[in-house]
This record gives structure tokens, C-alpha cells and sequence, in this order.
């Protein structure tokens, strides 16, 4: 551990931002977890004015502050409402990658980050052994949602209904791939991310089948990484370097049009926290992630704002049958504004009505290893959602982010529903092929 | 008593996991929303029930602990800043509505629920509850009536006072007293609501109130004036109110807000337009008809330049939407936001506009001014940067010649915020030596050994 003075030196980075919170405490109203818990420390105004007081030099040690910084989902739902536009996520990805560093990363955090993680063919073989591993200690409990319990009592399984690890990873059905555009004239590269290439393998081969049908061009380069914001959000930032290093070599800029992602949190993560973390870094590479940046987009955005799919209300008289309800992730609505595109998409995916949930943009409580860390509080908050859910009548829900999609199949499962958790992409990909691949044909 | 077997006390009287005493935790409730020096507290408190709040009062009476009582920590005036080394105490554990009669048009809820969230329940029962405080999305109603807070209405719906019915509080010895009634007349005894409505927490501790309701406008229509002179704008708003037409919302914003805003909120509003007012009439069809014709002759014959009138309700949202922007635009402007709210009769909103105009001058400062001209309630709003050492003392002097602008022309320092730390020191201006010397014989009398909030409104 340092001396409080050069993390206090440090802190001083986030100063200016700090000093934008006027205490309005508006934060209040939408933050899930302080709707939860009631504690002001539990809120991004509380938080901040915490980092503030660790400034201050009120703090003989950060351990108090930092516990504190770590409770939180990162979902921006603060952000997206402050009134002076503070940048909080900003602030908190900073002071915890400071307050990391001036403490030190917790034993399973070192192995599970710098250990797994930062080797991205080191981690996709031990999730490979570990998916084969599983079914000894596992069960299925609920069929329809394909969840898993624990057969006894594990510490990291707990109470939890899983979506398990897949035997197949995406990335051994398809390890890499280099289609030249069609008539579409785009070509994208696509980042699969962790999730979905382990555990939601077929929102990948969703993504491949759409952009087939619509004759984008394809690159998925072999060996991609995760995008780092695991690693982000404890502070890690010397394996959130590396993987960045590791992604921007296998994602030439110049080799694609766009980079499409069907994750919520890896979209929001390259867009917003690779050019925050690079700051630091020489030119080229600014440049690089500034550019890369730029051309990342969610695959529904994509879609639906680059005209690559056919005008939407081309569909609008065909019988529509399965009611649908959709879940914002957090990472897209309220980091991206990306929020009617999915809509779109889901609407023009034939044989499905979108009907709205009350709140669809309130936060599913996932928060990634928020979950891991105070799962009461982040089940309470899914069991909201899956509430908001029900109440919709829908018997399927969709959304946009794997993390979001294991949420809501636990807390769904947890309550016996039998509600099936999709990804948007996944029912455009099938309505086009049981359309005979030809949209055209059903315009009437 | 030591603090260790002080915090042992409180976790018997409330519980353990609902007593703070860690210094992290009691940093977070050492401010509110006025820009003041935070205080921290001894010790945080959430009690669960009516019968734990009353036995924490009783108990830190004993002790000679300062009780400061906080709801959603909002207050601009610094009423729920703790005193240092005291206990702070939390509303959100009592936070239900226990009744909602619609026969009767009246509700009784605890002191922790939020303002909003009770509005829509109401509404929900086909009812109305008009005050709407800025903060109204985390707001609470015990702080609402301890501080007796305002909004846009009330200029036609009046402020928290003209709701409550009846309250429930314990006073410093922890007794409960009951005020007041479900009737809409009562005439028995002191009327200590009256007394308590306002007190900032410094006479007692609120535990249940009885809210008056009443039937929702069937009507509304809302207008926008644009004006190409501020005196123009600011004489149309006391002219209407001479004419004796009184609108649910009468709102000013000036230029320096219209544009904030308008980058902002991009809800269309005229950039160029010295001034802008938002007026919106409700009531029976034929009387919102009149009484919108009637405003549109007075804005035109004072010289507006245009003047819209809202379609539909996604067009009246927009504006309404920009207007409660306004605070939020201004604020991205500066790090530090100064938001007062000095208030003059109606007929002096065109001296206290031009007044506010060359104290900006004067001082050099950005002050955007917004508000509730219909009520004489401006928000006058300094954008500064508080570590800017030179500039924070001219804001300071810039405060005091706005209080002193407001009561020469017969008004108060404070519409809505309360006099809490921020306006203890100016109060005597206001008031008078006599009802200063009052004030302290009661504040005497129902707490001898200042421990409720103390320092605020009185002093110490």
C-alpha cells in the first residue's frame, strides 16, 4: 500500500469532475440500487462526495471509500439523469482503477483477471474444460429458459439459476472468417465478446446469418479477447491494457466498415471506456481507439441506421402473432441512446408485436461482478424486472445484452416462469429464414 | 457518554444493521443541496416505526445529542446540514401511505414517502395533490411540510401549508402529539401544525401527516410569450395578475436561461427572445377559454412578439419538459450553482427584474433568472466555480444585495427554501427584533436544550 498523499496526488484527475456534483441528490430517483437500499452511500452522489472527502485528506485509508465505490452496478442510470452533467461513470472507472492500484487487487481477482483473462487462449480453455466440469455439479431446473442449479452447496454458484457454459463455444464453430461484402457494399468486423461466444453461442450465429442474408461482408478475426470491463470495473487496468492491445492488433481499422458488437456492455465499453482508458497512451494508439471508436456500433443500430435491412413497415400487415416485450439494457439506452433501433428490428422480424414493458429501461441489476459481490441486492432488482415482465403478459422477453439476458433467465427461473429470454438479433435471423430468406415476399 | 456507548444505545433503540456510525457513511450525510461547508455527524439513524423515532427524539434529548431529521436531503438552505458530532435521522425507513379516502379527499401517509411517488398515487385514485417542488422526484413529504415547500403551482394551488390537515409529532421528549384533523374545518385548540408546518425540524419530529386532496382541473391550455424587452415581459406578468386572473403556473425565464435551456432541451423555445413567459390556465373549458383570451390581449398589448399556444399535450409537455430543465441547463454551465429564491409582491416583479439585471452587472456574474414570476417567486441563479476565491466573494456580496432589493420592495428572502443556515443571519432584517425574540421563547419553551436541528432559522 502507498502513502495517502500520492493517491491524493492522483485523485486530483478527477477533481474538475468532481467538483460539478452540486449535491442536487436528483441521482436518488433513478438508482436501483439505492432504491434498494435507502443509503446515501449507496448513490452517486453520496460516492462522489466520498471521492471528494479522500481528497479532502478526511481519510486515513481509502479501504472505507473504495468498498463503498465498489457497490455499484455501473449502469449509468445516474449519468444518463444528472442534472449538471457529471460524467460519474468517468469518475468511477478512474478512482477505482487509482484506488486498485494504490491497494492491490484481491487474490481471486488477480487470478480470474491477470491470471484467466488477460490470456484470452489461456481462458477460452479452462471455460472449455470448465463447461464439461459443470454437469457434475450442476442440474437443470428450468427447460424452457435452459437454467441450471447447483447440485449442493457451492460458494460461487449460491442460490443462482445459470445459463451453463456451452460445450461448443462459437469460437469453435467458427473460429475465424473473412466474407467480402455483397451487394450491401459494407463490410464489418464483429466482436463476439465473452457471453455470448460461451455461453449465448447462438446470438453469434445469429449476427453471422443476418449479415449473410443481407450480403454484409464479414471479419471475425481468430482469437479475439474479452473487452476488458471486467478488469475495468475492479480496477485492473494493466489486463484491461493488455486486452485492448490484444483486440486492437486483431482489428485492423482499415479492414472493415464497422465494428458491430450484439453485447450492450462490450458496444458501450469500446465506445466509451477504451478512448477514457487511452488517454495515456502515444498517439497512434489514441488514434486508433479513437477511430475504432467511431465505427463500433450494436448490431440493431447498425442494421436499422445504415438502411442495411429492408424498410420496416414493409411488414406492417402481416399478422403479427407473438407478443414480444423488450429489456433496455442499461449499457444502450442510457450510455448510447440506442433504444428505438432494437424496437425497429424487433418489429420488422416477422411473426412478433412488441408490447412495452412499465419501466423496460430500469436496470435488470446485473451489473457484472456486482452480481458476484451482493447478489441479494442484484436478485431483488431482477426480481423487479421479471415482475415488469409478467406483468407485460408477454411469454417472451427480448433484449439486447448477454449479461442482461443471464440476468433475467435467473430471476425468471428463480420464480418458476416460463418465459423465454431472447436476444433481438436472434428473432430477426429466424424470422428471415422462415420467410424463405426473402423479405420481399411478404410485402403485400 | 462516550460515542462507542452512545452508537450501542442507538442500535438498541433502532437495531443494529439501521445505525451508521462508520466515518464513510457519515460523510454522505454531512450535506445537503445548498452550497454550505458540510458538517459530519456522530452517528446516522434509520428507524423502522413510529414508536423507534419517538424513542430516539426522547433519547438524544437526554443526552444533549443535536437531532438533525433528513428526508431526501435536498434542502437549499442548509436544514438538514447536521451539526458537527450530532445525530442525523432518516425518514426513508417510514415511508408508506397508509391511506388514500377518496370519499373524503384526504390521505395520511409517514414522513419518508416521496413527493412524486405520492402525487401519482393520488392521481391514480382519480384525485390531485398540487405541490410540486423541484425536487419533487426524490423529495419527501415530511420534508416537504418541514420546510414547507412550493412549486410551479403556487400561484393558483398554494404551497405544502395550504395541504396539510392535520400532522402527528413527537416532541423533544418524545411524546406524540396529535394536530389538526380529517375535517376540512377544525377549530379546537392552538393550531400547532401551523406551528410545525415550516419549523425545519427544530420544534419537534414529524411522524405521520394528513394531506388534503382535491379534484383535478378538467381543462388546461398552455401559452408561451415570447417578449423582445425584459420589462415588457415582467409588466405582462404583474398586469395579468392585476387583471385578476390567476393561471395554475405563470414562469418566467430570461435570455440567459433560454439559451441554456434551449442547448439543452432543444424543445424550440425562441433564442433570440429577451424574455420568455410559460403560462398555463386550468379549470372548467369555458373558463380556460376566457381566461387564455384575456392573457393573449394583455401579452400582445404589452408588446409580446408571438405568442404560442400548445396543440396538444406532447407539445405542452416539451415546454413544461424544457422549463424544469431550466435549473439542470444552468447548472452545466458552472461547477457551482447559487439558487435563491427571494420573492416580491407581484407588482414588483418588473423593479426586482431590473434590480437582479444590474446586480449581475455590478458584480460581474452570470445570473440566469427563472421562475415562478406568477407567485413573486424568482429563482435568481449565480453560476460561479466556488474555488474561484475572488469571484465567490463578490456572489456573497451579490446575495446580500439581492435580499436587500427584495425586502425594500416589501418581500422575503426566501419563496420556498427556507431560511435554514443559509438566511438564519438575515432573518432579523426580514422579521423584526420582536419576532426574532418570539421565535426564541418558543424555540425556548418546546426545546430547552437545543438539540432539535439547532442553528438553523434562530441560531444556536
Amino acid at each position: 500500500m502507498g502513502d495517502m498523499h500520492a493517491l491524493i496526488q492522483l485523485m486530483r484527475e478527477v477533481e474538475d469532475q468532481l467538483a460539478g456534483c452540486m449535491r442536487c441528490g436528483m441521482c436518488q430517483s433513478v438508482c436501483p440500487l439505492y432504491a434498494q437500499t435507502g443509503r446515501e452511500a449507496d448513490v452517486a452522489r453520496g460516492k462522489l462526495a466520498l471521492l471528494d472527502g479522500l481528497l479532502k485528506e478526511m481519510f486515513d485509508r481509502p479501504d472505507s471509500v473504495r468498498e463503498r465505490l465498489d457497490k455499484c452496478l455501473l449502469c449509468g442510470s445516474c449519468q444518463a439523469g444528472c442534472p449538471s452533467g457529471v460524467r460519474v461513470i468517468d469518475i468511477f472507472i478512474k478512482a477505482r482503477a487509482i484506488l486498485t492500484g494504490f491497494s492491490g487487487l484481491s487474490l481471486p481477482q488477480q487470478l480470474i483477471f491477470k491470471g484467466m483473462l488477460a490470456h484470452p487462449a489461456l481462458f477460452d480453455r479452462l471455460t472449455q474444460w470448465g463447461s464439461r466440469f459443470q454437469k457434475l455439479v450442476t442440474r437443470p431446473v428450468n427447460d424452457m429458459l435452459g437454467t441450471s442449479c447447483a447440485r449442493m452447496d457451492t460458494p460461487l454458484i449460491g442460490r443462482r439459476h445459470f445459463k451453463p457454459l456451452v460445450e461448443k463455444p462459437f469460437h469453435r464453430m467458427v473460429p475465424s472468417l473473412d466474407i467480402s461484402p455483397g451487394r450491401s457494399g459494407i463490410k464489418v468486423a464483429f466482436f463476439v465478446g465473452c457471453l455470448i461466444d460461451k455461453i449465448f453461442p447462438q446470438v453469434a450465429e445469429a449476427v453471422v446469418s443476418v449479415c449473410a442474408h443481407h450480403e454484409v461482408g464479414l471479419l471475425i478475426p481468430q482469437g479475439q479477447g474479452c473487452c476488458g470491463i471486467p478488469a475495468l470495473s475492479a480496477g485492473d487496468t494493466r489486463t484491461f491494457r493488455r486486452l485492448l492491445m490484444h483486440n486492437l492488433d486483431l482489428f485492423p481499422i482499415d479492414a472493415f466498415d464497422f465494428l458491430v458488437t450484439a453485447c450492450a456492455t462490450c458496444t458501450s465499453t469500446i465506445k466509451k471506456l477504451w478512448p477514457l482508458m487511452a488517454e495515456r497512451e502515444n498517439r497512434s494508439v489514441r488514434t486508433q481507439v479513437a477511430q475504432l471508436a467511431q465505427k463500433t456500433l450494436d448490431i440493431s443500430e447498425f442494421l436499422v441506421s445504415r438502411n442495411i435491412f429492408p424498410d420496416a413497415r414493409q411488414y406492417d400487415s402481416v399478422a403479427h402473432s407473438v407478443a414480444v416485450t423488450y429489456h433496455d439494457p442499461c449499457h444502450l439506452k442510457k450510455s448510447l441512446g440506442v433504444y428505438t433501433q432494437p424496437r425497429i428490428l424487433l418489429q420488422a422480424a416477422n411473426g412478433y408485436r412488441l408490447e412495452e414493458m412499465a419501466g423496460a429501461d430500469q436496470c435488470c441489476g446485473m451489473g457484472g461482478s456486482f452480481n458476484l459481490k451482493y447478489y441479494d441486492i442484484s436478485s431483488r432488482i431482477g426480481a423487479q424486472k421479471c415482475d415488469a415482465i409478467r406483468r407485460s403478459g408477454c411469454q417472451m422477453v427480448a433484449t439486447s445484452c448477454p449479461a442482461c439476458m443471464l440476468q433475467i433467465s435467473d430471476a425468471l427461473s428463480q420464480a418458476g416462469d416460463r418465459v423465454h429470454v431472447r436476444h433481438v438479433i436472434e428473432l430477426y435471423a429466424e424470422s428471415l429464414k422462415q420467410n424463405g430468406d426473402c423479405p420481399a415476399a411478404h410485402q403485400t | 457518554m462516550s460515542n462507542t456507548s452512545i452508537v450501542k444505545q442507538l442500535n438498541i433503540l433502532v437495531g443494529t444493521p439501521n445505525v451508521f456510525s462508520d466515518k464513510a457513511d457519515l460523510v454522505t450525510y454531512s450535506y445537503d443541496a445548498a452550497v454550505l461547508e458540510p458538517h459530519l455527524p456522530m452517528a446516522v439513524v434509520r428507524p423502522a416505526d413510529s414508536e423507534a423515532l419517538g424513542k430516539v427524539v426522547a433519547f438524544c434529548n437526554t443526552e444533549g445529542l443535536p437531532l438533525t431529521v433528513r428526508g431526501a436531503g435536498t434542502n437549499l438552505s442548509g436544514g438538514t446540514i447536521p451539526q458537527r458530532g450530532g445525530v442525523v435521522m432518516l425518514t426513508n425507513g417510514l415511508n408508506r401511505i397508509l391511506e388514500i379516502n377518496s370519499e373524503d379527499m384526504y390521505a395520511v401517509v409517514e414522513p419518508g414517502v416521496i413527493t412524486a411517488k405520492f402525487a401519482a398515487a393520488v392521481e391514480a385514485e382519480g384525485l390531485f395533490y398540487p405541490p410540486d417542488p423541484g425536487s419533487q422526484a426524490v423529495s419527501t413529504l415530511g420534508g416537504n411540510v418541514a420546510e414547507n415547500a412550493g412549486g410551479l403551482r403556487g400561484l393558483k394551488y398554494g404551497v405544502t401549508a395550504d395541504y396539510v390537515m392535520g400532522l402527528q409529532f413527537f416532541d423533544v421528549e418524545g411524546r406524540r402529539v396529535k394536530t389538526g384533523s380529517r375535517t376540512v374545518k377544525c377549530a379546537t385548540g392552538y393550531n400547532l401544525k401551523a406551528l410545525m408546518i415550516g419549523s425545519e425540524g427544530t420544534l419537534g419530529v414529524i411522524d405521520q401527516i394528513t394531506l388534503k386532496l382535491i379534484p383535478p382541473p378538467r381543462d388546461r391550455k398552455s401559452l408561451l410569450a415570447v417578449f423582445d424587452e425584459i420589462e415588457r415581459a415582467s409588466q405582462a406578468v404583474a398586469a395579468i395578475i392585476a387583471r385578476h386572473i390567476v393561471p395554475a403556473t405563470l414562469e418566467f425565464l430570461d435570455n440567459f436561461t433560454i439559451r441554456a435551456v434551449e442547448g439543452f432541451s432543444h424543445a424550440g423555445l425562441p433564442v433570440d427572445a429577451a424574455a420568455i413567459l410559460l403560462i398555463e390556465v386550468d379549470g372548467h373549458a369555458g373558463q380556460v377559454a376566457e381566461e387564455s383570451d384575456l392573457i393573449e390581449e394583455i401579452c400582445r398589448t404589452l408588446g409580446a412578439t408571438d405568442i404560442q399556444v400548445a396543440q396538444d399535450d406532447a407539445q405542452r409537455d416539451r415546454v413544461w419538459a424544457a422549463r424544469r430543465s431550466a435549473l439542470s441547463a444552468l447548472a452545466k454551465l458552472k461547477p457551482t450553482v447559487v439558487l435563491e429564491d427571494a420573492t416580491v409582491p407581484r407588482s414588483k416583479i418588473p423593479a426586482m427584474v431590473h434590480a437582479l439585471q444590474s446586480i449581475a452587472g455590478k458584480f460581474d456574474l452570470a445570473i440566469g433568472t427563472f421562475g415562478h414570476a406568477g407567485d413573486g417567486n424568482l429563482h435568481p441563479t449565480i453560476l460561479t466555480d466556488k474555488r474561484d476565491h475572488a469571484e465567490w466573494q463578490r456572489v456573497e456580496a451579490a446575495i446580500e444585495a439581492i435580499f436587500e432589493e427584495a425586502l425594500a420592495l416589501g418581500g422575503t428572502l426566501s419563496g420556498e427554501h427556507g431560511t435554514g443556515l443559509a438566511k438564519a443571519a438575515f432573518l432579523e432584517k426580514e422579521i423584526g427584533r420582536g419576532a426574532i425574540a418570539l421565535s426564541q421563547r418558543i424555540k425556548q419553551a418546546l426545546d430547552p436544550n437545543r438539540i432539535l436541528n439547532p442553528d438553523k432559522i434562530v441560531g444556536g
